[in-house]
């Protein structure tokens, strides 16, 4: 395998794990307004991805600074035509990162409030947002000969797109609902079961549109052939068995369940996306690709030395973090600062 | 509508807005770590309650830090394209690794430190901060490489109409990332021992709180101010030098020296007119920039129409001068405010050896102000940096001109230039509003807080 499949794989890793891990946390975020009754059981759920989201967003911003570093022009390329809705997903982040920090600061109930909604567009835009980029680039977007994006900001706003924003959308606040169904206790806990039965229907029918709309609008999966391999059978099985296990209330599975549809779908998508990393609607042949939109041997041999030794400490450490606050989280929890 | 300029707006906000945020981190996160440190190995308690109550306020401030940080990752890409292209072989890979070896680390065992008080042993809990400063300092270094290529590029050839890195050795030992990174390592320190300094002579003074916490906060804040505004202007002065080898026009710029002087003086006030290029009114020392550029009492300074005369010889015609006015007085405002710092901080040392720093109250009142100076000469250093750099945005390589993307219009970055500009103006109101709120002495840490459930963070 030469350096440039290498870094593909390595992206999708860090995409894999930027969906796997902030998936949840946005989907609690999303959950915060509808599942916190009063002040106390917010701050619960709040606490409940506390020591985490910080850390799970970082894999997103990894992502980012490898394609920066391994292809240049991917990220030149996306970042600029994506400019608009890269705005937007900016101004959630931000506000959403300031009001988890900021909203217990103060005792007024309005104060709060408003940082509670913050919390929700801040992770209801980026989940929606995300769903919509990574559909437009396995459906193409228009780029030119010089890999400029020539198209607009309402050309991404396409109906598969915003079938695969939703998609992203219906998926994590499932993920977030049976987060919270594994990390909270008594009245929240029963709470988020419920809302997990009740997304789980709907996040299936989703996902099989998105599918189904996939086989039109794009190559990726007809590119996958009569047998499509292990990774999307496996993702739609984990779905599936998604629906029972909240049924029987075993809700570690179902974080198990839900956690593999997220990892073998985004799999999926990278692998059907490969070679190509930006796909030209305007051309095929202006399509950026893992060699014509990668930094030099070099610099890819160098940034692997870099990958290969610091991402399983990275992993590591935020294992452990797992394992520390690995138990439940209920009234009584609290924090000194 | 001129999509450059408002990109360049945009960049110059969001970075010098990122700016306010970062110092504070980078030397507070240390003091913060320092005091946990000494309630570890003392086990008295004034130094736990000091951890918390500067580490609510240093947490604060980190949030605006990291979240205003994404934007700037992400808009050399957004706004400017063409240089993502051009140089990402190089410049990408340090912000990679930033990402993975700095962000992962900072904010995992941050999330930790916050929520690990009664899960973690004492020193294990005193590790995560450590390994927060470790992080947040890293990062500086990281992005300070990349930066540093910008000024000096090093370990690069032009090939496939790009840069391409030929030497990951050179990036890392490039000099001039060895006088910038302690720089701001150091100019860190100094923003938190004025911010501890400041808001601890105001509880001082008004009596508020636990005296004793603020008391043992402003001996620990003027060692550190002490040792901070004199490597800085230690550090800065070798940077200057560094500067004149390397960019000569910034420092002729910085200096508003139109021609070559040897030796040259050193201008303590000028109002010039940057038509004509000359002097409207100046006051100058005779030989001290020479002093100041060689450490002796001669050598010549280069000018600045003899270096735009060299320029247009060497890389074609063109205009290479940057703004001299907003060069020079960034210049005069980052060394001005470091003076007067380095004089407090002394008079400071001076009155609390005596122990008479609680009487004099026109000197507490003094410190409160204070706080403003690191952030004048942390923004006032960076705007001399980049803009002293102009026309160039990666030095003698590539253009700023050349570096914006093509494909984003000017009203697109119009409307995102709005738009962060409104979010930072409100985020920064209610930042100052915590911060203010935080910082009076009533609202110490550890009085009775851990009996009230989830009180704190979250």
């Amino acid at each position: 395998m030469d350096l440039n499949s290498f870094w593909f794989i390595l992206i999708t890793v860090l995409f894999i794990g930027f969906f796997f891990l902030e998936g949840f946390d946005y989907g609690v975020g999303i959950l915060l307004p509808f599942l916190g009754k009063n002040d106390a059981d917010r701050r619960v759920i709040i606490s409940s991805i506390g020591p985490f989201w910080d850390g799970n967003e970082v894999w997103l911003l990894t992502a980012g600074g490898a394609m920066f570093a391994a292809f240049p022009n991917w990220y030149a390329t996306m970042f600029s035509g994506f400019y608009l809705a890269l705005v937007l997903v900016l101004v959630a982040l931000i506000l959403r990162g300031v009001a988890f920090e900021f909203r217990s600061r103060d005792e007024s109930p309005k104060w709060r409030s408003f940082w509670d909604w913050m919390i929700f567009i801040g992770s209801f835009l980026p989940a929606l947002l995300w769903g919509v980029a990574i559909t437009n680039i396995i459906e193409g977007v228009p780029i030119d000969d010089k890999m400029n994006y020539t198209g607009g900001f309402w050309n991404l706003l396409n109906p598969y797109a915003l079938l695969g924003g939703l998609t992203f959308l219906a998926l994590f606040t499932l993920y977030g609902a049976i987060f919270l169904s594994l990390k909270t206790e008594g009245e929240i806990m029963e709470r988020a079961f419920k809302v997990a039965a009740k997304l789980w229907i709907p996040t299936v029918v989703l996902v099989v549109g998105f599918v189904a709309g996939g086989y039109l609008a794009t190559d990726i999966f007809t590119r996958l052939g009569v047998n499509p391999g292990i990774a999307p059978v496996g993702a739609a099985a984990a779905l599936l068995s998604v629906g029972w296990f909240l049924k029987i209330r075993r809700s570690g599975w179902a974080f198990i369940m839900t956690a593999l549809t997220i990892i073998l779908a985004t799999f999926t998508i990278f692998q059907g996306l490969y070679p190509r990393v930006m796909i030209s609607s305007s051309n095929p042949e202006w399509s950026l690709t893992v060699y014509n939109a990668s930094s030099s041997p070099y610099t890819l041999g160098v940034m692997s030395w870099v990958a290969v030794s610091l991402v399983p400490i990275v992993v590591g450490y935020q294992a452990w973090n797992y394992w520390v606050f690995r138990h439940r989280v209920g009234h009584h929890s609290g924090s000194h600062l | 509508m001129d999509g450059l300029l408002l990109a360049r707006w945009q960049f110059g906000i969001t970075t010098v807005y990122h700016f306010f945020f970062v110092p504070l981190t980078l030397g507070l996160s240390l003091l913060v770590a320092i005091m946990e440190t000494m309630y570890v190995r003392t086990g008295n308690e004034i130094y736990r309650k000091m951890t918390q109550f500067w580490g609510r306020l240093f947490l604060i401030n980190f949030a605006m830090g990291v979240v205003t940080g994404i934007v700037q990752e992400f808009q050399f890409g957004m706004n400017w394209s063409q240089y993502s292209r051009f140089v990402g072989d190089i410049f990408g890979a340090p912000l990679a690794i930033e990402a993975l070896l700095s962000f992962f680390l900072e904010s995992t065992f941050l999330g930790i430190w916050i929520f690990g008080w009664d899960k973690l042993s004492k020193g294990l809990h005193l590790v995560t901060i450590w390994l927060v400063v470790l992080g947040s300092n890293l990062s500086a270094l990281w992005i300070l490489i990349a930066n540093s290529f910008m000024q000096q590029p090093v370990g690069y050839t032009l090939r496939n109409g790009r840069a391409e890195m030929t030497d990951f050795g050179a990036l890392l030992t490039n000099p001039n990332v060895w006088v910038q990174f302690p720089h701001v390592f150091m100019s860190g320190l100094v923003t938190a021992s004025f911010f501890v300094l400041g808001i601890s002579a105001y509880n001082l003074l008004k009596k508020k709180g636990n005296l004793e916490l603020f008391r043992h906060s402003v001996n620990i804040g003027i060692v550190a101010a002490l040792i901070g505004t004199i490597l800085v202007a230690m550090i800065g002065h070798t940077q200057g030098q560094h500067m004149v080898q390397t960019q000569p026009m910034k420092m002729a710029a910085a200096e508003a020296l139109w021609d070559s002087e040897s030796p040259a003086a050193f201008s303590v006030f000028t109002i010039g007119d940057e038509k004509t290029r000359s002097d409207v009114f100046a006051i100058k020392i005779p030989t001290l920039l020479s002093v100041l550029s060689y450490n002796q009492l001669t050598g010549e300074v280069k000018g600045i129409n003899n270096l735009q005369a060299e320029y247009e010889k060497k890389y074609g015609p063109g205009d290479y001068v940057p703004p001299v006015w907003l060069t020079y007085w960034s210049f005069r405002g980052m060394v001005g405010a470091g003076t007067v710092m380095v004089l407090l901080a002394l008079y400071g040392l001076f009155l609390i050896l005596r122990k008479r720093l609680e009487q004099r109250t026109w000197f507490l009142r003094l410190l409160i102000l204070a706080i403003a100076l690191p952030y004048l000469a942390n923004s006032t250093g960076w705007l001399l940096s980049e803009i002293g750099r102009q026309p160039w945005i990666v030095f003698g390589v590539m253009k700023t001109n050349d570096a914006v993307s093509p494909t984003v219009g000017g009203e697109a970055v119009l409307l995102s230039l709005v738009i962060f500009t409104l979010l930072y103006g409100i985020l920064a109101g209610a930042d100052v509003y915590l911060i203010a709120k935080y910082a009076k002495g009533d609202n110490e840490a550890g009085s009775g807080l851990e009996e009230t459930p989830m009180a704190g963070a979250y």
